[in-house]
């Protein structure tokens, strides 16, 4: 027996490719542009959001039949408000020189869409097993997409990988900077990530022509 | 050719075979008898003009790059004149060995991604790259190395043209989407005094190593003397005659504004650029700089503030230094990306000649905005005629309610005559 039904298993898989909160779904993309030039600060912002959404649609989903529909936004502000602000302070004790780099990102978490988005269309009406499941689908799904991006305009913009040079010394000129190669400054700048993003799209889409939209 | 042509009809390659077969020979399958009108002015002969108007820009820029080089290591000559010191070999060879491989490496990377994309999508290739090809070497800094200039290249092409679907779908100029992502992408390469003259660079990396048997040469704008208040320094060193020549630094081939104006009358003639994008180009960069000269004269910007040296500039100097000129000729004009109104196209072209200006004197971290105003209007021309269209359809419908119209089916009518209107 398997831990998880099929059904359970497509929760987690569907929002990682062809359901993707990003690139289908298109919610969520400030972050994605903000915090993406630096892998590090991908990967946090992709674990913080996966706390939130997984914990947060828990919590949703326990109390659906109790929240009057009237407030619920209300109620849904409340829970990611806590959330986000547990994740933050945590940043802050542990992770000073990050938590600085993610700066208001961190607090934006709130409004990011991909959450709001969840709880609405899926925790209210679903128990919390499932919620759970689908809660971190999606923002496993978000975080696969911000590590690409944070892959490629961090290796681009400045050669590196998690803070560890990999093409050399831009200074000395070792490795590959010796051949006369230099870092992409246009990585480094928001807009990239929007390009970046739209080529995941584009290279998506064409891979699964069942994705484009029809006019 | 014609039998590689038939063997590959239909097959994969057949677009890449098509287009060197149309690029060598006239094709054969066009309707012989008839009442056919054909018009001359296809899209392959629009791009032959602009490419035969650039030809002359083409060819002083090679002999700028170095007598540019030459003038910056011995100093510019006293008695100038042009056999002796300009149109020389040595010049010309410098243009050969630097700009030459600019243009090949700007066709060939280009044109290989229009034959990719044109295989991919079943497509003709399309002849949208000729232009740009020629444009792009002309419009950045002589010492660009060439792997920069291929990125930006598939970046521009592929970014700035192909996902919206390919000659005539672009809403960016696609030259000016190579320039804009060399400037963002490489800063250091793009701006300061070490990039416009042929080794300055090299020379100054030497120096810094430790080198002594190099002599340090450097050449500065006209405009990166003005962003630093050296306008002295400048006027001692170039005369208007020269900005209007084009004997001075810059990028390859935005120099010589005679030759520009020359080519833009030949556009304009040939009827393949608007004169009206032009003209309301050149009247908008003299307002913006009337407007500043303006306000040095009453005495609101003093010699102490960072923008004296921009703003006191004499306002029409700024038409025959830097890119403007280039840029109102060539690039404001795409037919493409440009207004295609009348009405919209002189809102659009004084738009640029203003906003250039602008971004020129208030920003001199880029000294050069003239690619970044024409790009700002290529994203707002659409809206643009968007409004001069409305506005026309408001004034009919206006003619129309004072029409007097039989009063008997005057609703009904009047409801066609919308349909067609809007």
């Amino acid at each position: 027996m398997a831990l998880l039904s099929k059904k359970d298993t497509s929760l987690i898989l569907d929002p990682l490719a062809d359901n993707n909160p990003i690139t289908i779904q298109v919610l969520g993309i400030c972050s994605a542009l903000a915090i993406t030039a630096e892998l590090k600060a991908s990967l946090v912002m992709a674990v913080s959001v996966i706390f939130v959404l997984g914990v947060g649609n828990v919590v949703i989903s326990l109390m659906r039949n109790i929240i009057p529909s009237k407030i619920r936004i209300i109620v849904q502000l409340i829970v990611v408000a806590t959330l986000v602000i547990i994740v933050d302070q945590v940043l802050k004790a542990f992770a000073y020189e990050l938590s600085k780099t993610l700066a208001v990102f961190v607090g934006l978490i709130i409004t990011n869409c991909i959450i709001m988005g969840r709880f609405e269309a899926f925790a209210l009406a679903n128990g919390p097993w499932k919620s759970f499941l689908d809660g971190i689908g999606n923002a496993l799904g978000y975080g696969v997409i911000l590590l690409i991006v944070g892959f490629f305009r961090e290796l681009l913009g400045s050669g590196t990988l998690f803070g560890i040079p990999v093409l050399g010394d831009p200074i000395a000129k070792t490795g590959l900077y010796a051949t006369g190669y230099e870092n992409n400054g246009f990585m480094i700048i928001p807009p990239a990530a929007l390009i970046v993003v739209g080529i995941i799209i584009w290279v998506q889409r064409s891979r699964n022509p069942a994705l484009v939209e029809e006019h | 050719m014609h039998e590689l042509k038939m063997k590959y009809k239909g097959k994969k390659m057949a677009p890449a075979i098509n287009a060197f077969h149309t690029f060598l020979f006239t094709p054969d399958e066009t309707t012989h008898s008839g009442s056919h009108v054909r018009g001359a002015d296809d899209l392959k002969r629009t791009m032959n003009t602009v490419i035969m108007a650039l030809v002359p820009v083409l060819l002083f820029s090679m002999f700028n790059a170095g007598y540019q080089h030459f003038s910056a290591l011995n100093g510019f000559p006293e008695n100038f004149s042009l056999m002796e010191h300009f149109l020389t070999w040595d010049n010309f060879w410098i243009g050969i060995i630097k700009v030459l491989p600019l243009l090949a490496v700007s066709y060939g990377v280009g044109l290989l991604v229009e034959f990719i994309f044109a295989v991919i999508k079943g497509h003709e290739v399309e002849e949208g790259y000729l232009v740009t090809g020629i444009l792009v070497p002309l419009i950045v800094p002589i010492d660009t190395p060439l792997w920069m200039l291929a990125v930006a290249v598939v970046f521009g092409v592929v970014i700035g043209k192909e996902v919206f679907g390919g000659t005539g779908m672009n809403i960016l100029n696609p030259a000016l989407t190579i320039r804009a992502f060399l400037f963002f992408a490489y800063p250091t390469w793009m701006s300061g005094d070490k990039v416009w003259v042929y080794e300055a660079r090299e020379r100054s990396e030497a120096i810094l190593a430790g080198a002594t048997d190099v002599d340090a040469i450097s050449g500065e704008t006209i405009l990166g003397f003005l962003a630093q208040n050296k306008e002295a320094a400048m006027s001692a060193k170039y005369s208007v005659s020269d900005m209007f020549y084009g004997f001075i630094p810059g990028s390859v081939g935005e120099t010589p504004t005679l030759l520009i104006l020359l080519g833009g009358l030949f556009l304009i003639f040939s009827k393949i650029a608007s004169w009206r994008i032009m003209l309301s180009a050149v009247l908008g960069s003299l307002v913006m700089g009337l407007i500043f000269n303006g306000v040095v004269d009453q005495g609101w910007i003093t010699e102490t503030s960072k923008f004296y040296g921009l703003m006191s500039f004499d306002f029409w100097k700024h038409l025959i230094v830097g890119g403007l000129a280039f840029g109102i000729v060539y690039m404001a004009t795409d037919p493409v990306t440009g207004s295609q109104t009348n009405r919209g196209k002189w809102i659009y072209g004084f738009l640029i000649g203003f906003i250039s200006v602008m971004i020129r004197v208030f920003n001199p971290a880029y000294p050069e905005g003239v690619f970044l105003a024409i790009l700002l209007m290529n994203v707002f021309a659409p809206t643009i005629d968007h409004y001069v269209i409305r506005g026309n359809v408001k004034r009919r419908m206006k003619r129309l309610q004072n029409v007097v119209i039989h009063p008997k089916d005057s609703d009904a009518h009047a409801a066609e005559l919308k349909a067609e209107t809007v």
